[in-house]
């Protein structure tokens, strides 16, 4: 049943993981980094289906975590647009350069 | 060369390709419409490997909820016509590369471990998870289904409060 060893798959996900990351390093816009976010929790989704499917395929643990973390990605998607428009609101701008009145 | 092993290498080329466009492209509302795709490319990876329930949820959530989330709030908040401004060359370079390291050594790990998968097939009977996540005994998931329920329900609240439109004072 095995025609595809653990390490690809975990390629797969690891350079999705890094995707993300770079996504996050250089966009400065906060409506894609949030979606930088998005990929790279979609890239632990894979982690925890993979290692659940073919390591542990008795338990059931890397399913229930794949479903929270949808969960909360929902959620932590929701609150974040409503900050991201509330300040758009407020500042015309949704660039994160521009929001530095609680920096210091 | 199996026809599973193909379809696999395929979906990752796919998820991979539109996950670097998304991060790369410098119109806003194509980014979005890329990580649709990459989505998508998730979700039939989760059918590959023959999690039909979490390929359903992936679809239902992400695909239906937060992208057409995240689209509303490109056209609220932006003309998604303009290509936004480019990274300075210092930061694309510095981001290159540490993420071109970091995925390096993370590989590098990752290949030397040697996992050793199990040889029993894995049951997805959503009946097993069903029974699973509303089980009150040793094993069960029924206090952290509780937990993230709360979690949404505040959410919820937390949202409507924080994009609420503060009325100018009667007087």
């Amino acid at each position: 049943m095995n025609e595809v060893p653990v390490t690809h798959i975990l390629f797969v996900s690891t350079a999705l993981f890094f995707i993300g990351m770079y996504g996050l390093f250089t966009r400065r816009n906060l409506i894609t980094m949030l979606m930088s976010i998005e990929l790279m929790l979609n890239s632990v989704n894979i982690n925890f289906v993979a290692f659940n499917k073919y390591l542990y395929p008795q338990k059931l643990d890397g399913i229930f975590f794949t479903i929270f973390i949808i969960t909360i990605a929902a959620a932590e998607a929701a609150v974040a647009i409503a900050i991201i428009i509330n300040l758009y609101r407020s500042h015309h701008s949704i660039d994160v350069e521009d929001t530095t009145e609680m920096k210091y | 060369m199996t026809a599973s092993q193909i379809i696999f290498y395929l979906i990752s080329a796919f998820i991979l390709s539109m996950g670097i466009l998304s991060v790369t492209t410098r119109k806003i509302f194509r980014s979005a419409i890329w990580l649709l795709f990459s989505l998508i490319g998730v979700a039939s990876l989760y059918f590959w490997m023959d999690v039909q329930f979490i390929a359903a949820v992936q679809i239902v959530v992400y695909v239906g909820g937060i992208v057409v989330l995240i689209i509303f709030s490109i056209f609220l908040t932006q003309q998604s016509g303009k290509e936004m401004a480019k990274a300075p060359l210092a930061r694309t370079i510095a981001g290159a590369l540490a993420v071109f390291f970091g995925f390096a050594f993370s590989y590098m790990l990752i290949y030397q471990y040697g996992f050793k998968p199990a040889e029993q097939p894995f049951d997805t009977n959503v009946a097993r998870i069903g029974n699973a996540m509303l089980n009150v005994e040793l094993g069960g998931y029924s206090l952290p289904f509780e937990v993230v329920s709360i979690l949404l329900l505040a959410a919820m609240v937390g949202c409507i409060v924080i994009a609420l439109k503060i009325k100018p004072e009667e007087k």
